[in-house]
């Protein structure tokens, strides 16, 4: 799944300029604690948040995820954006909530990067 | 003729960090070709005729711009209705006919691009059609420039140039530190103080930190590691202590060392707190996303050694360790992609 079809599929709308949309994305994570995102420390996820402060930026960027979702139609503050366009990360505002996102995602074949937090 | 690529097309690339993904300057082309527009590329202020004027018209003009084709156009403003090449000059001379209208020789049929285009659509119609050049309209039609594959080549070169050497003359220096100083033992400390509280440059230590690592040739996945560790570490300075701290990394060719230290007010129960899920976060902190109580679990998943030592009342000393084996050497100019 790349960038472009991500929008499609989350009938999304994209806040950053700098955006390459045939970026890969080869897994999903929705978290709002950014602890869980680290944990699932596989490359070029796409996350499904609820937060919308610069750290979901540097969080992700720590993790090399590859595009943020912001869920139920939730827009990011100037400095969230500016950030996300600063490292190059794509960010989507979706009307859908966590749990119907996850679901469209997955059912497109997205897999989960979630991890049980005792396995290593 | 060669246009300086236009001010906003600079700003555009201005803050485009080069991640290791996009390292490899093949892939990078096909992707700008997917970023510019035509019109950043394209030869702007095109010498054009009318129908009307002669052939012999035409000969000077190529001439005198040194220029293989152009652009016919009819009033005014630039209404595109043809194109003349080298190629319809010769069949002219052929005829000996050299003082008919340029209307009489020149191809109306014409494949067009748009400015707004990107330049991958360009380079699909050089492909499918084997003309040599592309006269580009603008939204309404009009003539506002012309594309030809050299133009393509030099605005991917100049868009390449701008936004790729600086990082690659960094990075290929950087890769190379350790290499020409020779001491007994060399190693990189870079230190960073973290004051409490400060969420707006929340990650910001640990963002530097990664991109150094990478310049130094670090490896995506250890860079990620190092990166995810100290931010974990960066974001327990500014969430849980009293005056901040400070954060020391030691980088050697084959180890990192990070020291995390801070005046308090220390952990009550270091076992506790190396639990995953427990956090003694507040609510408010937990409403920024953080107190998951992950981030010790978090670091000590990505580092080789961790050790924590803390004293409710004095303050807390995290020091990690990364050994770097083989390829992920970092530092000695080599190549690990």
């Amino acid at each position: 799944m790349n960038v472009n079809e991500l929008i499609e599929i989350t009938e999304g709308k994209l806040l950053t300029e700098t955006v390459d949309c045939s970026k890969t994305i080869k897994g999903g994570c929705g978290a709002d604690l950014m602890s869980d995102v680290l944990a699932s420390i596989q490359p070029d996820a796409v996350l499904l948040t609820g937060l919308c402060n610069p750290q979901v930026v540097r969080t992700s960027q720590m993790s090399d995820v590859a595009a943020i979702v912001f869920v139920r139609g939730k827009s990011p503050a100037e400095e969230t954006i500016r950030l996300a366009n600063e490292e190059c990360i794509p960010l989507i505002s979706s009307p859908f909530g966590m749990f119907e996102l996850s679901g469209r995602l997955f059912q497109a074949g997205l897999p989960s990067f979630e991890r049980p937090i005792n396995e290593n | 003729m060669m246009n300086a690529a236009s001010a906003d097309n600079s700003q555009r690339f201005q803050n485009k960090v080069i991640t290791d993904e996009l390292a490899g300057s093949i892939t990078r082309v096909e992707e700008l070709a997917y970023i510019l527009q035509i019109e950043d590329v394209m030869t702007k202020n095109v010498k054009t005729l009318n129908p009307n004027q002669t052939m012999l018209d035409l000969m000077e003009t190529m001439k005198e711009y040194r220029v293989s084709g152009v652009p016919i156009v009819n009033g005014s403003p630039n209404h595109l209705v043809g194109l003349v090449s080298t190629e319809d000059l010769i069949k002219c001379l052929a005829k000996d006919d050299a003082n008919a209208p340029i209307s009489d020789y020149m191809a109306t049929e014409l494949l067009t691009v748009n400015t707004y285009d990107f330049l991958t659509e360009a380079l699909k119609t050089f492909a499918r059609s084997k003309v040599g050049r592309l006269p580009v309209v603008d939204k309404d039609g009009k003539l506002a420039g012309i594309l030809t594959k050299g133009d393509i080549t030099n605005g991917l070169l100049r868009a390449l140039e701008k936004e790729y050497q600086e990082e690659e003359v960094r990075r290929y220096r950087a890769s190379h530190l350790f290499e020409d100083i020779e001491s007994d033992r060399s190693s990189l400390i870079l230190r960073y103080n973290i004051a409490h509280y400060d969420f707006t440059n929340g990650g910001k230590a640990s963002s530097n930190i990664k991109r150094a690592l990478l310049r130094l040739g670090a490896n995506a996945q250890l860079a990620r590691r190092v990166g995810i560790a100290i931010y974990e570490a960066e974001m327990n300075l500014i969430i849980h202590t009293t005056n901040g701290g400070s954060i020391h990394v030691e980088i050697e060719p084959t180890q990192i060392s990070v020291y995390v230290w801070d005046n308090g007010p220390g952990i009550k129960d270091v076992e506790l707190a190396l639990q995953p899920g427990y956090s003694t976060a507040t609510e408010e902190i937990r409403e920024l996303g953080f107190g998951a109580g992950m981030g010790l679990v978090n670091i000590s998943r990505c580092v080789d050694e961790m050790d924590l030592q803390s004293e409710w009342g004095t303050g807390t000393h995290l020091t990690l360790r990364i050994y770097l084996k083989g390829e992920d050497v970092v530092g000695e100019g080599y190549q690990n992609r």
